[in-house]
């Protein structure tokens, strides 16, 4: 299915403040593939990820999902296509309850009353935030806030999920839980995050993104062992790569 | 400043109470649109020194609460706070309008205390009223239900949106507050000069979280359309509860019914 491809062509961003947040960016990502955009702060991810689902605007350049030019007649259907998750959990629930706030993306697609139920309770089930349900979601706390976010996005059933940061305020549980999640889940995945861990695990393909360019797209192994690159990006080795703490002995890789 | 932020803690608990199940709650939202409407029509109807006669009017709020199982402390403490408001703007009526409308004795009631005092009432019945509406059936629905009554989608999309901002306002007030009063270390901040900027850029932010939230919604396939998952058909009860407020309301607006009651009473007529 073609449908799955993300293409972004020749990108650029500049605020309206003048800050130019990405230079030039091109890459694509075809069905399937799980891929991971890692940075510094300020490099550009949150700005990246917030293109392709229309959020916000090029300056320059072009966004292909699927065969579809992202534009404005066609924005309707790519935000059916393309499930985002915001870094802020906040940003992303507004209703007055969590099962509300869930049902919002299902009602919208017209699901009907019946069918309903059953989706909501479904997506809470898997973030593990079922007994959540009829909570405010302000009341929650911040990895119960990601959690509901991530079931709001996982309820309309994308087919491309983009997430911004999936795990940050998570706990091992359910960071864990979520990887599993993550894993079973075949359509095409984009995701930023500074948990370069998950990234080696879930991810087959890893772009680097340095003050607005791309400075390496190639396989996740083969970037995590490039020590020279990613210290020049402020990154490092995942930590289950850089050996024992304890014995300090590194594992031969 | 937590008590700005309990303050709108409290105030989104009005739309928590939305989520109960009663048989008012229950009833199809356009219903309880048209009876809360037709309610805050007939009593603002009333002319300025209009005491008696509002006072039956009571009988809706002290049903529907009840009925709704609806906190009436809760309630009362929402519509009390706005009281002084009223006061304010009722403030002058004593002072201006000093011809003795009743008169006791030696002691002579102006017109400006009896029109403040209705004044009081009025604002007490239909604040309530809305809160009861929106208590009962919750803001979206509220919205969604103008819309199928026949206003334009614009208008209830508009109000829904105000609504929301004024939440997302409050939130932003709240922490910005809280951030500043922790750095203050028990001061004042840095005074006037501070403030203003700081108000400037809550304005800002608020703006720029309320795009952010447009933003999710439409992520999330929101076209300008309303949805609830709570499936409501105009039927017998609906037609029952329309008819039996709109009756007494109607009948207590054009029939002086305290008036008729006290004749009967006392067997006098006025
Ligand atoms: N609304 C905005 N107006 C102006 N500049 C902005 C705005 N949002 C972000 N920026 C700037 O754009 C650059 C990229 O920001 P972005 O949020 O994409 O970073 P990021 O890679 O997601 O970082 P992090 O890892 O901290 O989440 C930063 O320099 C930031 O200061
Ligand atoms: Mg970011």
């Amino acid at each position: 299915m073609s449908h799955h491809i993300v293409e972004v062509k020749n990108l650029r961003h500049v605020y309206p403040d003048g800050t130019i947040a990405i230079i030039d960016v091109s890459f694509r990502i075809t069905h399937g593939e799980s891929v991971a955009i890692i940075g510094a702060n300020g490099a550009g991810k949150s700005t990246l990820l917030q293109h392709l689902n229309g959020c916000l605007e090029p300056t320059g350049g072009d966004i292909l999902i699927g065969d579809t030019p992202l534009s404005k007649s066609t924005l309707p259907d790519i935000r059916r296509t393309v499930g985002m998750l915001f870094q802020n959990p906040d940003d992303q629930l507004f209703m007055p309850t969590v099962f509300d706030d869930v049902a919002f993306g299902p009602l919208n697609l017209g699901l009907t009353v019946e069918h309903i139920e059953k989706r909501v309770a479904d997506a809470l089930d898997l973030v593990g935030a079922g007994h959540l349900r009829d909570k405010p979601p302000y009341h929650l706390s911040g990895g119960e806030k990601k959690r509901v976010a991530i079931a709001t996005v996982l309820a309309m059933s994308p087919d491309i999920l983009v997430m911004d940061e999936p795990t940050s305020g998570l706990d091992p549980f359910a960071r864990r839980q979520l990887m599993n999640l993550l894993r079973g889940f075949h359509h095409t995945k984009i995701f930023t995050s500074h948990d370069l861990d998950m990234v080696l695990e879930l991810c087959g393909r890893t772009i680097i993104l340095h003050e607005g360019l791309i400075m390496a797209d190639a396989p996740t192994a083969e970037i995590f062992r490039n020590e020279e690159l990613l210290s020049a990006c402020r990154l490092e080795k995942p930590l289950s790569m850089q050996g024992c703490p304890l014995c300090r002995q590194t594992p031969s890789t | 400043m937590i008590s700005i932020n309990a303050a709108i803690i409290d105030l989104k608990r009005l739309e928590l109470l939305a989520g109960r199940y009663s048989p008012i709650h229950v009833l199809d939202a356009r219903v309880k649109v048209l009876v809360t409407l037709v309610f805050i029509v007939s009593v603002v109807s009333f002319g300025r020194y209009e005491l008696v006669r509002l006072l039956p009017f009571f009988i809706f709020p002290a049903v529907m609460i009840p009925l709704a199982n609806l906190p009436t402390l809760y309630l009362a403490r929402k519509i009390a706070l706005l009281s002084p408001f009223v006061l304010m703007v009722g403030l002058f009526n004593p002072v201006f309008d000093r011809n003795a409308l009743y008169q006791f004795g030696q002691l002579g009631i102006s017109g400006g205390w009896i029109s403040l005092a209705s004044l009081l009432i009025r604002s007490l019945l239909t604040v309530g009223a809305a809160f009861i509406l929106v208590g009962t059936t919750g803001f979206t629905s509220v919205c969604q239900a103008v819309e199928r009554l026949g206003i334009p989608r614009i208008f209830a999309v508009q109000l829904l949106f105000l609504h929301r901002y004024i939440f997302v306002l409050a939130d932003e007030t709240g922490t910005a507050a809280r951030a500043r009063e922790l750095r203050s270390c028990g001061k004042r901040g840095l005074g006037v000069v501070s403030f203003g900027s700081q108000m400037g850029h809550l304005l800002l932010r608020t703006w720029q979280r309320a795009e952010r939230i447009h933003t999710a919604m439409l992520a999330r396939g929101f076209v300008g359309e309303f949805h609830s998952h709570r499936q409501s058909r105009f039927g017998v009860s609906e037609l029952c509860f329309l008819l039996g407020w709109l009756s007494l309301f109607i009948a207590l607006r054009y029939y002086d019914i305290p008036g008729a009651l006290g004749e009967f009473v006392t067997g006098t007529a006025p």
